[in-house]
């Protein structure tokens, strides 16, 4: 029997602003429980929320890069349900009038293009955290009100390896738009899975399973591909997938059950009333729009067709807006652009890991690392001596004035380098006529001699084009 | 010395010569309160040392002759938290609960220099209109203390009636400051929905409350809406609409003239007691002789006001009311094993019979299957209500009928009778649906018991309620008549 898979994510991402969406509290990590609330965030009695128009903004941004359209008339709806860390018990969210809807991105598996729609996207309030010891439970408040887009695909998602480049097309846009850090370890994107496989030509969708505990990308594909096997085995031996949630264990790869699920919940969502309806003019989508950077996609179209990179250099220069703003940085100031990539997929990317940091918590500069590609270019410093180089700039030092004071410049003039050449060559007869005699080795030993006497600075190839002209005199 | 015979005019004025203190006031008033709450039940707490305090402080500063609400007393109906004072909402839920910050309108009158002497009862978080389904005490009508106050606002509208204090605030949702008012012979507003700021207002119905002054004329309300009204950054419901100093208009008592007044027919059909619909007629007589057009006009819709309110005000109350859940505030049930207990025995026993019964209401009225016949026809009935005043306010200054079809009736005689009880807020339901500014004033007497006129305005025009009021108060004398209690008059 033939399979066909069908896979819907709920991706929750953080937004970065400064205070909640419903209250002035600040958004922050690492406080002490509770620290980051207020009245508002602790349902108190008599309390209103107001809405921060930054998460609107967010909202209309995170739809217009996901090309969604924004619903200009929306509103809060309230999602009633009882638990400790939803304090007032109910979520402040979306629920028939989404801020966006009807998006799509892009994604290429394999060399094979495909668009995945996205049926809606809702601003909202995350919860609290509860934390159980032997006989207590813990509430902190302090992520009550963090602000959450929560991005819906449409069922078009057909396998596991679809489900991870959707994942990765989304981060990067989001990356992109600069709302969200959208980091899967952080916590400011999550992901909730659900998937259904059906014998090929059936027309209803077969029943879905949910997947939790995925922390990863990785994890997603991995435990997708293990529920896709086991429901189509369930279904290959006469039996019948359950609605069921499942939890990914991370150590054996596969999924186990948790619950099944009987029926649906009833979270009696109606209109806010708190929070009068939201109206988004025109002018504000169109001032969101202008000033909304550059996707990656077209950036890797640039990359590719205007400077010469190869598709994989672009796809990595462009994994984060920070690394491929540098980018494009050290290019503006006449950096080869295939060197600015190499040096940024390698020993940037080499240091960040090693330092584990980010990029713009460096001192690197988009001006010292072109200033040093550009030394090496023409000729001033070799790719030998860029290493300490590049050390030095990651202190922060501009390049010219580190080579200067350090003594790192090149040797190229032929002027300077000639006489050199000349004393190693009477200084070692036995190695001309070993070269004369067909030992190229000679050469060599000679190139030695030459980088010995000018420590190391002579342009190598200036010394051997020199070097070989006396020779072969 | 009570307040029978004081507007806040000349309490200030008297203030202001220093023939009376702050601090006297003050302490006039707890005495006040100390010789006829006991037969009236008004008051829930007292907050009588830290009123002092700040009577003594507004005395040492002096009084500002500009503020003309320094230095007088007032009460808080209990459901709109103070802070350090405790603040129950006549629930047991909320027994011991002494918030942490003031609400809006208590920073207000603060702000204006008035002295908060306590908290006012109120049936439990403003649902139901005769103050029985306190938690913790049934008040009394100030005219006859075997009738109800009316409610939810009963302890503020009894505690002003009664000549306890001069000023009340109560809130509305439904018809709970403009009811007992009546009930009670004084003055209530229910301001245009946005109007004052509800930050800090225990939630029922949030689509649908706003605070309003109670007090024992039309011109002291109107001094006292003016202080409390106006947008607030906590309260995105609040308006940016301009307040105006509506006390300042009121000096001519024959402003109706040449005004269009709608008094539209369902107001006086079936089920309004014949003594009301006298007062009524006669007081439509009244601002006739004083130059306005009183036109029978028809609200086709107002009857079903009340199935509509209560779908739209339960469904709202019933997500409120979650908060109230045990966890970090209020009563919580002792003999729990685990969190649903914690849920189910600590909102069971914390709640009364009637907040469960809107909560049940609410909770079905917004259940999948349900939602759509109920709220969502609800929301679209309330909009056809709206529609109608609409109609008739695009052509007539405002509107007058009776605020309730009887006067103040038994106390036990209708609490078992949940419908009947409702349908007392038949005349008052559709101004809260319509988001629509309503005054309460006395129109006259019924074997001894107020009998209390509404007017209603378009949006934000209380001022020509006010004026209106103003002009009907100064050509009768009802809200000159006090009532006898034990001891005082």
């Amino acid at each position: 029997m033939n399979f066909e898979t069908t896979i819907g994510l709920e991706v929750h991402i953080e937004l970065k602003t400064h205070s909640k969406i419903f209250s002035p509290s600040p958004v922050a990590y690492g406080a002490d429980p509770n620290a980051n609330t207020n009245v508002i965030d602790w349902g108190y009695p008599g309390v209103l929320p107001t809405t921060n128009k930054g998460v609107v903004a967010d909202g209309i941004i995170a739809a217009l890069a996901l090309h969604a359209t924004v619903e200009q008339h929306t509103h809060f709806d309230r999602k009633n349900y009882f638990y400790p860390d939803n304090p007032k018990a109910y979520q402040i969210t979306q629920s028939d009038k989404p801020i966006g809807h009807d998006g799509w991105v892009e994604v290429d598996v394999d060399g094979v293009k495909k668009k995945i729609g996205i049926s809606e996207m809702h601003i909202e309030e995350d919860a609290g955290k509860n934390t159980h010891e032997r006989d207590h439970s813990y509430v902190d408040l302090n992520r009550q009100g963090t602000p959450l887009i929560e991005i819906v695909s449409k069922p078009d998602i057909a396998s596991p390896a679809e489900a991870y480049a959707y994942l990765e097309a989304l981060r990067q846009r989001i990356q992109f738009t600069g709302i969200s850090d959208v980091k899967m370890e952080e916590g400011s994107m999550r992901v909730d899975v659900n998937i259904s496989v059906r014998p090929v030509g059936q027309e209803k969708f077969g029943t879905k399973t949910e997947l939790k505990n995925l922390n990863s990308f990785n994890y997603v594909q991995r435990g997708l591909e293990y529920e896709e096997k086991r429901q189509q085995q369930v279904l290959m031996s006469g039996g019948a997938v359950q609605q069921e949630t499942r939890r990914f264990d991370e150590k054996t790869g596969e999924t186990i059950l948790m619950r099944v699920k009987a029926g649906s919940d009833d979270y009696r969502y109606f209109p806010e009333p708190d929070l009068p309806a939201l109206n988004i003019s025109d002018d504000w989508i169109k001032e969101l729009d202008a000033a909304m950077p550059e996707m990656p996609t077209k950036r890797r179209e640039r990359y590719v067709n205007e400077l010469g990179l190869t598709d994989y250099d672009a796809m990595v220069i462009t994994q984060t807006k920070e690394m491929s703003d540098f980018f494009d940085a050290t290019v503006a100031l006449k950096a080869d652009p295939k060197m600015a990539a190499n040096y940024l997929q390698g020993d940037v990317n080499a240091y960040l890991n090693e330092k584990q940091v980010d990029l713009q918590a460096t001192k690197l500069t988009p001006a010292n690392l072109a200033g040093m590609i550009n030394l090496i270019s023409d000729g001033t410093i070799s790719s030998k001596m860029a290493k300490k180089v590049f050390k030095a700039i990651t202190d922060g030092e501009e390049p010219k004035a580190y080579v200067e004071a350090h003594g790192l410049v090149q040797l190229s003039d032929p002027a300077k380098l000639q006489p050199i050449i000349d004393d190693v060559l009477s200084a070692n007869p036995q190695s001309i006529e070993d070269f004369n005699n067909g030992k190229k080795r000679a050469v060599g030993f000679l190139v030695g001699q030459i980088m010995k006497q000018t420590h190391g600075q002579a342009n190598p190839q200036v010394v051997n084009k020199l070097l070989m002209t006396a020779l072969q005199q | 010395m009570n307040y029978f015979d004081k507007d806040l005019a000349s309490l200030h004025a008297d203030l202001v010569a220093k023939k009376l203190s702050a601090k006297e006031l003050t302490q006039a008033t707890f005495d006040n309160i100390k010789a006829t709450d006991p037969q009236i039940d008004a008051f829930l707490n007292l907050n009588e040392d830290a009123a002092l305090d700040q009577a003594a402080k507004i005395d040492a500063q002096g009084i500002n002759a500009d503020q003309p609400l320094a230095g007088i007393p007032m009460g808080l109906k209990d459901n709109i938290v103070t802070k350090g004072l405790t603040t129950t909402a006549a629930s047991k839920i909320l027994a011991n609960f002494k918030p942490v910050y003031d609400a809006t309108v208590a920073e207000k009158l603060a702000d204006a220099q008035m002295i908060n002497v306590g908290k006012t009862n109120l049936d439990e978080f403003a649902m139901g209109g005769s103050t029985e389904n306190s938690a913790f005490k049934t008040t009394k009508n100030a005219w006859d203390q075997t009738k109800v106050p009316g409610g939810s606002s009963g302890g503020s509208a009894a505690a002003v009636a009664s000549g306890q204090v001069p000023v009340t605030l109560g809130s509305d949702t439904g018809g709970s400051i403009r009811q007992p008012a009546a009930f009670n012979g004084i003055v209530g507003m229910k301001p245009t929905y946005g109007r004052v700021s509800r930050w800090g207002l225990i939630a029922f119905g949030s689509s649908l409350d706003q605070i309003g002054p109670m007090t024992r004329g039309v011109k002291d309300n109107a001094t006292v809406l003016s202080a409390i009204a106006g947008h607030d950054n906590h309260d995105l419901t609040s308006s940016t609409q301009a307040v105006p100093n509506f006390a300042a208009d009121l000096n001519d008592a024959t402003s109706v003239k040449g005004m269009r007044i709608g008094l539209p027919k369902e107001f006086l059909a079936e089920g309004v007691n014949e003594d009301v619909k006298a007062a009524i007629l006669a007081a439509a007589d009244t601002y006739r002789k004083l130059g306005a057009t009183v036109d029978e006009v028809s609200l086709p819709h107002n009857k079903y006001g009340v199935a509509a309110y209560y779908i739209i005000a339960s469904s709202e109350a019933s997500s409120n009311l979650q908060r109230f859940d045990g966890i970090r505030y209020g009563y919580r049930a002792d003999d729990v094993k685990n969190l649903e207990d914690v849920y189910v025995k600590s909102r069971s026993e914390g709640f009364g019979e009637e907040v469960k019964r809107r909560i049940m209401l609410g909770t079905f009225s917004l259940s999948a299957g349900f939602y759509d016949a109920y709220f969502i026809k609800a929301a679209k009935v309330r909009t056809v209500i709206i529609n109608d005043f609409k109609a008739v306010l695009k052509d007539h200054d405002f509107i007058m009928g009776p605020v309730a079809p009887t006067t103040a009736f038994g106390i036990g005689d209708e609490i078992k009778d949940p419908i009947t009880m409702y349908m007392n807020d038949v005349l008052t339901i559709p101004v809260n649906l319509a988001g629509l500014p309503g005054l309460s004033l006395p129109a006259g007497f019924s074997n001894n018991l107020p009998v209390g006129m509404q007017l209603i305005g378009r949006p934000f025009d209380e001022s020509t309620l006010y004026k209106a009021g103003y002009a009907f108060e100064q050509n009768t004398d009802f809200h000159l008549q006090v009532p006898t209690l034990g001891g005082q008059n």
